[in-house]
């Protein structure tokens, strides 16, 4: 008789190779929804525009030169960075911010750029002024409240280079005919894209955000001659 | 992993012995990944960063050499601290042994380890992988960031990803070790490790030089109770110095991650964790018969 002492209990080959070839069909199906689960997932986490740290390098040069360490991360002291998710839009583990959610608080001494060990966040940028992680857009000019006549000036009043990374201008209100309209514009010479104003705006939704500078601006052609320009120059 | 694996060696040697090499590996890995998360979660800053680059109490920097590599083939020349750090890390597995990374730092070996200890529990089958593989892993993992210039290996990296999740609470780097669990458990035993990581194949290259090799002084001993190839994660490493008495005595195939559980459960105390001299020549047993 068997007891349960016994060193080997007697195995059926047959079976348990049957057994085997059964959990690795389940493990393939599984591993299989697990990867078509997070490819949907990563439909659902993309909103919002994700922006470099201060100091970034362009974007080709920068997947090759972060290591994905997290120091920057870990020496922001007010939690704006993060590394990107597995399936997140960009590169997992590169560090990134979401402006509408912790803008960049421009700090003076710049810690993530001195946390970083491999030139990944150039060191050369020792003014936080110079920083230049995107640029803010007005992209919404149907609902933004200063374009409706209001005088909300949120983005404006918080931005830490007002009057120079953003300034308001004036047009006549065509709508009453008597009015002012007071539009946000931006300064692309200026902005740092610190997103300040895209985390401030009060609407439900940001009418001015901050978009990664190759994503928002044009380029002119090289045979192109601004009269004007070359004039001030001579 | 085997449980059972070391029953007669803890009859045999009492329980610290048969155990002792297993539990301060794994203090060492509960301590590394309490070192990374001291600080986020308690303000206490003893490593900043994770295992690709990091810094020892806001001085030492230490990074990884294989990540800098894959920055160096990308396009990058890593700027100085990054590159001192790379040295660091690097002359200390030189000197001891690369595949101490396996078994005394990373986390994921306490995955692998679950899966192994789960898939002795359920017996199944084994089937030896291919052990030379995993070095066309780590050419693939060069080759990629030569062709992409970017650290492609670095998305699906469980080394980071996991030091991730107890740092950032990143959940995502689950996933990554579930399926590297899947994978050990059913498809092929110690697999991850021992035929596709490609930082376990770049510290084997490492280990090569290694100062620390397992020794076997007392292999005539060995009784064949197979308790060290059930117990050891590259079980193709033991046989030629165990049995082949012609070979000498030392395990210098550059696979053995020196985690020192066949030193363990060996309840004949045939191996022992040693330097890399030669071993001096085996010696000729004369039996005399009366
Ligand atoms: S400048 Fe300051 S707030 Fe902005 S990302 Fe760097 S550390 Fe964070
Ligand atoms: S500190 Fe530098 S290398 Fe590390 S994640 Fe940030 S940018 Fe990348
Ligand atoms: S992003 Fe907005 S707040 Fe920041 S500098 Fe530019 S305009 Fe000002
Ligand atoms: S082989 Fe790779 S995953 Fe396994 S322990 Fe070594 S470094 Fe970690
Ligand atoms: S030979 Fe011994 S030390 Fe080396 S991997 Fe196997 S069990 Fe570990």
């Amino acid at each position: 008789m068997r007891t349960r002492r016994d060193p080997k209990p007697p195995v059926n080959p047959a079976r348990r190779k049957a057994i085997a070839q059964g959990m690795q069909y389940a493990c393939a199906a599984g591993l299989t929804t697990l990867f078509l689960g997070l490819q949907s997932q990563k439909g659902k986490a993309s909103g919002g525009v994700w922006l470099r740290p201060p100091g970034a390098l362009e974007e080709p040069d920068f997947l090759a030169a972060c290591v994905r360490c997290g120091r920057c991360v870990e020496d922001c002291p007010w939690d704006t960075l993060g590394l990107a998710e597995f399936l997140s839009p960009l590169a997992t583990g590169t560090p990134v911010f979401n402006a509408r959610k912790v803008p960049c608080e421009m700090c003076e001494d710049i810690p993530c750029v001195k946390a970083c060990p491999t030139g990944a966040l150039d060191p050369e940028l020792t003014d936080i002024n110079e920083a230049r992680m995107g640029v803010a857009v007005l992209t919404d000019r149907e609902n933004c409240l200063n374009l409706l006549g209001l005088r909300c000036d949120v983005c404006y009043r918080v931005c830490p280079l007002i009057d120079e990374a953003i300034t308001l201008e004036l047009h006549r209100n065509v709508r009453t005919g008597k009015h002012a309209i007071f539009e946000p514009t931006v300064h692309s010479d200026v902005c740092t894209g610190c997103g300040k104003c895209e985390h401030a705006c009060v609407l439900e939704e940001a009418a001015i955000k901050v978009l990664p500078r190759k994503s928002a601006q044009g380029e002119l052609g090289a045979h192109y001659r601004i009269s004007w320009e070359q004039e001030d120059a001579s | 992993m085997n449980p059972g694996v070391s029953q007669k060696a803890i009859q045999a040697k009492g329980f610290w012995r048969a155990q002792r090499w297993l539990l301060l590996r794994r203090l060492s890995q509960v301590l590394v990944l309490a070192m990374f998360a001291s600080g986020p979660w308690l303000g206490v800053w003893i490593l900043k960063g994770n295992l690709s680059a990091s810094l020892l109490l806001d001085t030492v920097p230490l990074s990884d050499p294989l990540t800098l590599l894959q920055s160096m083939v990308a396009g990058h020349w890593p700027a100085t601290m990054a590159l001192v750090g790379g040295a660091i890390v690097l002359a200390i597995y030189l000197l001891l042994g690369g595949r101490l990374f396996c078994s005394w730092v990373c986390p994921v070996n306490l995955v692998t380890d679950a899966a192994s200890w789960t898939r002795h529990r359920l017996n199944l089958p084994t089937r030896p992988g291919n052990p030379k593989g995993r070095y066309a892993v780590l050419a693939g993992v060069l080759l990629g960031a030569a062709a992409t210039g970017s650290l492609v290996w670095e998305w699906v990296n469980p080394i980071t990803l996991s030091i991730r999740v107890i740092t950032l609470g990143s959940l995502t780097g689950l996933w990554m070790l579930l399926a590297i669990f899947l994978f050990d458990l059913v498809i092929r035993r110690d697999g991850w490790c021992g035929t596709l990581c490609p930082v376990g194949s770049f510290y084997a290259l490492v280990n090569r030089f290694g100062w620390l090799k397992i020794r076997l002084p007392a292999r005539e001993k060995c009784d064949d109770c197979m308790a060290c190839y059930k117990a050891c994660p590259e079980p193709q490493v033991i046989k030629i110095p165990l049995k082949d008495i012609g070979a000498e005595p030392v395990i210098r195939d550059p696979a053995c991650t020196l985690c020192g559980r066949c030193v363990d459960v060996c309840p004949e105390n045939v191996f022992e964790i040693g330097s890399r001299r030669k071993a001096s020549e085996p010696l000729q047993t004369v039996e005399i018969k009366p």
